[in-house]
């Protein structure tokens, strides 16, 4: 591998897998006992236990480089969001390592925020939760609100987020977790939220947070916004990376892929061997 | 400039590990998701405790914010358990004979061992329950068992709010040592949270853990005096051998409930107390608190897997 001290790795994934395991999805004989298997032969015989392993990622490998935005495409549940979470650390990995420079933050904050508190609550309670300090969490507030709109039709963010509509809640989800700044960035299908106006804005925000962060990652099944964002794109597909190269080499291939899925029969994938699970 | 970057086409299929490897060696890249050292982790445990605090907060009003009543259940709550432990235990059963003020006697015991009942179901659910947080941010994973504990002292001290009432209710006077409950919530605290550390990273594993727990916990209760003053029933039962007493009068949970009726209630003597009863609250919470963080550290990067 020919290495130049122009291009520097960011994020690299060694030979990953990453597996899911189940419990409790008995293989139909007899549940309890399976279970009590389970606990008794612990790691032996998982398979006859009825613990189901979900291999959602295998043996990928890439680089990615400083100044890069790689998009992420796949048919759904082909590990797209699962890799991501890898990457940033939220996932260990099964076999194969992946290397970071610095902390990858995904975008989202979904889960940290309570429908019961009210919004202005929760972008306190979402930037607190995204590492950022209560200074600058107070320095951004306004910049957030603003950003979401919430309080065009009066005011919203003094009430409890279960009564925003459902583009609303998005909207404020959205404005929170690109309030912080990033070096290597991970997006999973952030730019489909909202109305036209708020797509826009968002988008423009995303193109902003790339200029400063270093790598930029975007899972989405939404193309023009691939291509209108990423220069180059990795293909996953059941979990193995069946290509990876500039995005308009890509998305062709993939679009044929999807485009007639039933008449043509799954084209030999470019990958090496995959891995037995 | 990042659009100028022409990448040029890779095929899929990665080159031999040892290369990759090599090249983030060489970039001085880190392995994500790897466990932190000890300092490190306290460290970044101690960034985040404005999270920690806010968070507690929140899931504390989130509780009741869709009930009528609203933060009122939050003094209610507590009264109603220990209306119906008086109802049963000292109306019906009678263990109040020979316990002098035993509705305070009776309500301190709950509203202490709610503390620690609370905060070690909450931590067994505080991973295995939450694993959605845990794969969308990234943050030392003990501030959420640590969170949750900081919760149900919140509560508690609400709880306390109406034992105060109580207590002047039925004239227990206001004293100086009402001062000692204050160190003595502070190493509950301390054992309180170690314990919910040790049971989240178990429940992280094994989430049948939340199933068993309340048996275990309710067996605790009754071992624990919260009802009954041990001293009282073992003295009752003469053929029962005295280290038994002592072996009851030092689990951690009775020391922290004998020690709260201590500093709050005047007529339960320090001759009440096991000997050393300080060093054995601050050994419990030591031993639980340091232990239990060690324990969850060791396991912070496996969090997640499911």
């Amino acid at each position: 591998m020919a290495e130049h001290t122009e291009k520097v790795p960011t994020v690299v994934a060694d030979g990953v897998d990453i597996v899911y395991r189940v419990n409790g999805t008995g293989a139909g004989r007899g549940s309890a006992t399976a279970a009590l298997n389970r606990i008794l032969r612990r790691g032996k015989a998982e398979k006859a236990a009825g613990v189901r392993t979900v291999h959602a990622v295998r043996n990928v490998s890439f680089v990615a480089y400083r100044g890069e935005a790689i998009g992420l495409i796949g048919t759904n549940g082909s590990g797209k969001s699962t890799l991501l979470k890898a990457v940033a650390g939220l996932l260990p990995v099964e076999r194969g390592r992946i290397f970071t420079d610095g902390q990858p933050s995904l975008l989202g904050v979904n889960a940290a925020l309570m429908n019961d508190l009210t919004g202005e609550r929760n972008v306190h309670l979402g930037g607190l939760a995204m590492g950022m300090s209560r200074e600058q969490v107070k320095e951004r507030y306004q910049e957030i609100v603003d950003f979401s709109g919430i309080n065009e039709k009066g005011d919203f963010i003094t009430l409890p987020m279960r009564t925003y509509s459902s583009g609303m809640a998005a909207r404020l989800r959205f404005s929170i977790a690109a309030a912080k700044d990033h070096d290597v960035l991970l997006i999973d299908e952030a730019l489909a939220t909202g109305d036209r106006s708020f797509q826009k804005r968002s988008e423009a925000r995303i193109r902003e947070l790339r200029k400063r962060a270093g790598t930029v990652f975007l899972v989405s099944h939404n193309n023009k916004s691939i291509r209108d964002t990423c220069e180059r794109v990795l293909w996953l597909e059941r979990g193995e990376l069946r290509m990876d190269g500039p995005t308009d080499e890509v998305l062709k291939e993939y679009e044929a892929f999807t485009g007639d899925k039933a008449s043509k029969p799954k084209p030999k994938p470019r990958t090496a061997a995959p891995v037995p699970s | 400039m990042t659009q100028a970057l022409h990448t040029p086409p890779r095929t899929a299929g990665a080159p031999p590990g040892t290369d990759l490897a090599a090249l983030a060696a060489r970039h001085g890249l880190s392995v994500s998701g790897a466990r932190p050292t000890l300092p490190q982790y306290v460290r970044q445990l101690w960034a985040r405790r404005h999270f920690i605090t806010a968070f507690s907060t929140a899931k504390l009003t989130a509780q009741y914010s869709q009930a009528k009543l609203g933060q009122v259940w939050q003094v209610l709550t507590p009264l109603l358990n220990a209306a119906v432990y008086y109802l049963i235990f000292g109306k019906l059963m009678g263990t109040s004979r020979g316990v002098p003020d035993f509705v305070p006697f009776l309500v301190t015991g709950v509203f202490v061992w709610t503390f620690t009942q609370s905060s070690i179901m909450a931590g067994t659910r505080a991973i295995s329950g939450h694993l959605g947080l845990v794969r969308a941010l990234h943050f030392p994973r003990a501030a959420l068992p640590i969170s949750f504990c900081l919760q149900q002292l919140q509560q508690l001290l609400f709880s306390m709010a109406a034992l105060v009432v109580i207590l002047l209710c039925f004239g227990v006077p206001v004293a100086a040592s009402w001062l000692l409950a204050l160190p003595a919530l502070v190493l509950q605290f301390a054992f309180n949270a170690g314990v919910s550390l040790v049971v989240a990273r178990m429940g992280a594993r094994t989430p049948d853990i939340a199933q068993l727990m309340p048996f275990l916990l309710r067996t605790w209760m009754y071992a624990s005096g919260v009802m009954f003053s041990i001293s009282h029933i073992m003295s009752r039962h003469t053929d029962a051998p005295s280290w038994l007493t002592s072996v009851l009068q030092a689990n951690p949970a009775a020391v922290y409930i004998d020690l709260m009726r201590f500093a709050l209630i005047d007529s339960f003597q320090g001759s009440q107390l096991p000997p050393h009863v300080w060093a054995l609250a601050a050994g419990w919470a030591l031993l639980a608190g340091a232990g239990g963080f060690i324990y969850f550290w060791k396991a912070e990067e496996t969090y997640g897997r499911g």
